[in-house]
């Protein structure tokens, strides 16, 4: 890689361990990227912060940074690991963790928002480049908003967080956005749950930076959350595009793929618990979830994941109001990938809408999920 | 004996058997990030460990956190010897190795499954862009 003067120095140590081991990492990911130069961003958003998901080996790895280092961008946080201000059996020792990981981010001046989905909640830049290591925002902000990022690793966001550079590659370069393959929609994607499936498929089949998909002309908030999450669950694909991949190699989606991605994911008849979000759940999903509960209670426990900001906006009040009403929980700073409130000991299964969800629960906390749309779940699960 | 070219990514050298699979990981939802053993049971790698391997996989998948596994499984001594991307190394396993110095290569000019198994014994130089397979 070409580097200037002062990112020599860097790297050679003259500015401190903390810039040193950042542009090592960032000149490795370069170096694995074909990247021939760093160039600036304007936003990072670092993930790694419910203690279940960078353990015992991650908060020495934040502690051990070198805390005269400060970000160099605004860099906002994804969600820990459980609500501070609601009760919970959660044991001393996660809390402490937790608290370790939160001090270790504020002091190297990233602003604890404690969020998945800034996208819906800060005024992003408009254009440029960010360095986005949330799976869901990144896809999102590639393919919705048209800011660029490659989609990050927790590490390599906190490295460029640090530095302000990224590697120049793939996603960031226009030409390299350009989807190969593009999925031939042969099924109908009506609810956000097949949207998610359609993006996990995605994923999971092809390992390209970006893919192509026919046949959705217009896609709602949800939906584009949904696909964006499980585009980024399942693979290593950073974008979709609904336009403008008229020259794409064809993959097909149609009823089988749809059916095989489904049982993949869904495992259980029926929930015992109720959970909304990953991504967590922004203004538009609660007001829409509080109007389809419109006098109606829940019917089993039922867990709503969303940001701080959002549950305490003057604009949410009666929206969550509604919601609590009707016997929801809503849940701040956390979400459901790898949340220690959800467990094996206290759940069998759960149901939810969320591809995401649905794959980190089956997968890390060893829960059966039901996997169903939320109009579906409000008739099945509410009274 | 057979000598293979390789892309360094992240310095070093090491020594050791083979554990080999064509499925991506998922590295915070598919192993156990103290001991290195795979607990995913749909993997074909399922009970197998990394732990004191040299681990030849095509590349790591799904969340940003997995960078995270690699430095756990380096602290707690599961970590693999070395790691060789068949596919196109990513950013998850390129930024998780470069902060636990486990060496790193790709783009190799050979296709491995033709002569590398689970258990063949390798030598990994990533300083100097080879592989060397002694058993040929």
């Amino acid at each position: 890689m070409d580097l200037t003067k002062e990112e020599e120095n860097a790297l050679n140590g003259k500015y401190g361990s903390g810039l040193e081991k950042a542009y090592k990492i960032l000149e490795a990911i370069g170096k694995a990227n074909n990247a021939t130069k760093f160039i600036p961003i304007k936003w990072a958003h670092i993930s790694g912060v419910n203690f279940n998901t960078i353990g015992e080996a991650g908060v020495k790895f934040l502690k051990d940074l070198d805390k005269n280092t400060n970000v160099s961008v605004t860099t906002t946080l994804n969600p820990m690991g459980y609500d501070s201000r609601l009760d919970n059996d959660l044991s001393a020792n996660f809390k402490e963790k937790q608290r370790d990981i939160i001090n270790s981010y504020t002091q190297l001046g990233v602003n604890p928002t404690f969020t998945c989905i800034p996208y819906e909640i800060f005024d992003l830049p408009k254009e440029g480049n960010v360095s986005f290591a949330e799976s869901n925002a990144a896809v999102f902000s590639n393919s919705i908003l048209g800011i660029k990022t490659n989609k990050e690793s927790a590490i390599s966001a906190l490295a460029s967080a640090l530095t302000g550079k990224v590697p120049y590659s793939d996603l960031l370069i226009d030409e390299m956005r350009k989807p190969r393959i593009k999925i031939k929609l042969e099924t109908k994607v009506e609810y956000e749950t097949d949207y998610g499936l359609l993006g996990y498929f995605a994923g999971k089949t092809i390992n390209e930076n970006s893919v192509g998909i026919e046949k959705i002309h217009d896609l709602n908030l949800m939906n584009g959350k949904a696909l964006s999450a499980g585009l980024g669950t399942s693979g290593m694909c950073g974008m979709f595009s609904i336009k403008n991949n008229n020259h794409a190699e064809l993959i097909s989606f149609g009823k089988e793929e749809m059916k095989k991605t489904r049982e993949e994911l869904d495992t259980a008849e029926k929930g015992e618990l109720i959970v909304f979000g990953s991504p967590q759940l922004g203004h538009t999903e609660l007001a829409n979830l509080s109007k389809i509960t419109k006098g109606k209670t829940f019917k089993k426990k039922c867990m709503i994941f969303c940001p701080r900001i959002v549950s305490e906006s003057v604009r949410n009040r009666d929206i969550i109001l509604k919601l609590q009403k009707a016997g929801a929980e809503i849940i701040c700073d956390a979400c459901t990938c790898l949340t220690p409130l959800i467990t094996r000991d206290n759940y069998d299964s759960i149901v939810t809408n969320s591809i995401k969800c649905a794959y980190y629960m089956k997968k890390s906390n060893k829960i059966d999920v039901a996997l169903k749309d939320m109009r579906t779940i409000v008739t099945e699960y509410c009274e | 004996m057979i000598e293979i070219k390789c892309r360094k990514i992240v310095g070093g050298k090491a020594k050791g058997q083979v554990l080999i699979t064509t499925q991506p990981l998922n590295m915070l939802s598919m192993i156990d990030n103290v001991s290195g053993v795979i607990t995913d049971e749909k993997h074909e790698l399922f009970k197998k460990t990394v732990k004191n391997k040299i681990l030849i996989f095509p590349n790591s998948v799904g969340s940003s956190v997995g960078a995270y596994a690699f430095y756990s499984l380096k602290v707690n001594g599961g970590n693999p010897l070395a790691i060789i991307c068949t596919h196109k190394c990513d950013t998850i396993t390129a930024s998780g190795c470069a902060i636990s110095d486990i060496p790193l290569v790709d783009n190799l000019n050979f296709k491995t499954e033709l002569m590398i198994e689970n258990g063949t014994e390798i030598f990994l130089d990533a300083d100097n862009e080879k592989i060397v397979i002694n058993k040929v």
